[in-house]
């Protein structure tokens, strides 16, 4: 029956089939949650109770007075500081990766690694690292001769916590930056190079002048994705310090989790998240602006 | 490389990268060395210093009875079969309409898609919950299937790329022939993009595999652990047991390591083409 209709017919009740059920779904689980997640953002809603009083932009005045809330950032920050060098070293192993090396694949296959491993499994990896008296890192620097280092308490200092959990990040997904530099560093056509070379250009001149250029919005995304990663960081604190020592470590979206789930307080979370959701979208507005102006240029 | 010198750049290169071999190698290495010590020997021996035998297989006889580790690699594996085969279906199925036919509302979709994952998903679980909730799937393998068969907006671009790359000649061949489009799609289009899905398929059985929200919040009971949860628990159970947890920590980190090791072309191929547009 299907068959013998036109092609113009079987096309309308294909594109609505097909797209039926995964719209629904991406409705369902991703644009129905959101949109209520504003409406509860307007609401003093506990969580379970039927009435969900209305009390306007009350939570969203309480997120901007409460220093307490946006002063969660600081923590973040460390995962973009860590985030900045992460990209830094993908760049510099994707270079070199990227010319004649023997090994080369061994090398990015192990350095690629950590990025395929169980994230809780690694967390509570670097637990055991961090350890103070049995971790492996303090026994490392105790070894090689610097005893009042390997003294620290690398989780439970509240300065160093959000850096050595974000180090653990860099651990993580440096490698897989280093993919996408390499991936992005082969689409440079060879040409360009034999050109630079005729013209008596060094190492360091064909890198600045040709490689790093033509990098640039692979770069410009993986910055990109660093800002909004920092800023939604979660699993790793929350598994590994559970925000602690006393908040030292707790990240915004753990904030947020934490004042929804645990302080019954939806109105105030929805409003966090609605404001999260906001730096997010200024952040990639901010990308495409750079992206395209970038693009023109050329 | 045949006649070239040894210059002082090359061995920076390969003192830079032995470095970083080293730093990624050093964590693993620590839980490999202390998972085959037994009690005794690990309270005694340095945390660096190998096992007395690669045989001490105790460590893990412990995570598999005491940490329910089996049920928990059953049930991520039911998890990651069935969202699997739902997600690719989806998948390819929205590719194949936004990649060959042109209608209203196209441009309206893939922006859906696009703009869902600038919409930080652990957050709006708060109003998800609810959801799940209502459809009764709080507490079942259903609440993580439902929520990761969905597709993404990567997926559909790397679908996006595979079809653009089948020529049209071979649907209308087959239309000539009197092939239906749906006959089109399973018989043309869904065969030729086997390889995406190969790579797809791994990635996000790592995915899932890695993931620990969705099953925490939404499986607490204790039957229903996953990999993630199982260890968790373990974990809180055995603070500072650190040779009880590494075996643990162990076992976990094998099944994606082995697979990366064999597999590693379609991740490699997946990761760069998902990124590099």
């Amino acid at each position: 029956m299907f068959r013998t209709m036109t092609y113009n017919r079987q096309k309308n009740i294909i594109i609505f089939t097909f797209l039926l059920i995964p719209v629904a779904l991406l409705l369902l689980f991703t644009y129905y949650p959101a949109a209520k997640l504003v409406f509860f953002s307007f609401t003093d809603w506990d969580g379970y109770s039927p009435e969900k009083p209305w009390v306007g932009l009350a939570n969203y005045k309480e997120v901007f007075s409460n220093p307490d809330i946006f002063g969660v950032f600081t923590h973040n920050f460390a995962y973009f500081v860590m985030g900045l060098i992460q990209n830094v070293v993908a760049i510099y192993f994707a270079v070199i990766l990227n010319g004649k090396l023997r090994g080369r694949n061994g090398f990015r296959l192990l350095l690629f690694l950590p990025y395929i491993m169980n994230a809780v499994a690694v967390a509570f990896m670097f637990g055991y690292v961090f350890d103070t008296t049995q971790g492996s890192l303090n026994l490392f620097l105790n070894s090689i001769g610097l005893t009042k280092l390997s003294e620290t308490s690398w989780l439970g200092t509240s300065g160093l916590v959000n850096y050595s959990l974000a180090s653990t990040g860099l651990w993580r997904f440096m490698g897989y930056n280093m993919v996408i530099y390499i991936a992005s560093l082969q689409a440079i056509p060879k040409d360009i190079y034999e050109a630079s070379k005729i013209d008596g250009a060094n190492a360091w001149q064909t890198f600045w002048r040709i490689t790093l250029p033509n990098m640039k919005p692979v770069i410009q995304l993986n910055l990109f994705l660093t800002v909004t990663g920092a800023l939604e960081v979660f699993d790793l604190p929350f598994v590994l310090t559970k925000g602690g020592p006393a908040g030292a470590s707790q990240t915004y979206v753990q904030r947020v989790v934490e004042t929804a789930f645990a302080f019954n307080n939806y109105g105030l979370a929805s409003a966090m998240s609605i404001i999260l959701l906001f730096f997010v979208v200024a952040v990639v507005g901010v990308q495409q602006f750079v992206l395209s102006r970038g693009g023109n240029n050329k | 490389m045949n006649a070239k010198k040894f210059t002082l750049a090359d061995a920076i290169k390969y003192f830079t990268l032995l470095i970083g071999v080293f730093v990624v190698l050093f964590p693993p290495y620590v839980v490999i060395v202390n998972s085959f010590k037994a009690d005794e020997e690990f309270n005694t021996a340095s945390t660096m210093a190998l096992p007395k035998s690669f045989f001490n297989f105790e460590n893990f006889k412990v995570v598999f009875e005491r940490g329910g580790l089996l049920s928990g690699f059953g049930n991520t594996l039911i998890i990651i079969c069935i969202a699997l085969v739902f997600n690719i279906l989806f998948g390819t199925m929205v590719a194949y309409v936004l990649g060959r036919f042109n209608f209203r509302m196209k441009k309206a979709v893939f922006g859906l898609y696009l703009f869902a994952t600038v919409i930080p998903s652990i957050t709006t679980q708060v109003a998800t919950f609810g959801i799940i909730k209502s459809l009764g799937l709080y507490n079942t393998l259903g609440a993580p299937i439902i929520l990761y068969i969905g597709a993404d907006v990567i997926q559909i671009i790397l679908y996006l790329q595979f079809i653009r790359n089948i020529p049209v000649d071979l649907d209308e061949n087959a239309m000539v022939e009197g092939a239906s489009l749906f006959r089109i799609y399973r018989s043309i289009i869904f065969p030729l993009l086997t390889p995406a899905t190969a790579t797809l398929i791994i990635l996000k059985s790592i995915s899932i595999y890695n993931d620990m929200y969705t099953p925490y919040l939404y499986m607490p009971k204790q039957s229903l652990g996953v990999v993630t949860t199982v260890l968790m628990r373990f974990q809180g159970i055995n603070i500072a047991n650190w040779n009880l947890i590494s075996a643990a920590i162990l076992l976990i980190l094998l099944p994606t390591v082995v697979l990366y090791f064999f597999l590693q072309k379609y991740i490699f191929e997946g990761v760069a083409s998902g990124a590099v547009k």
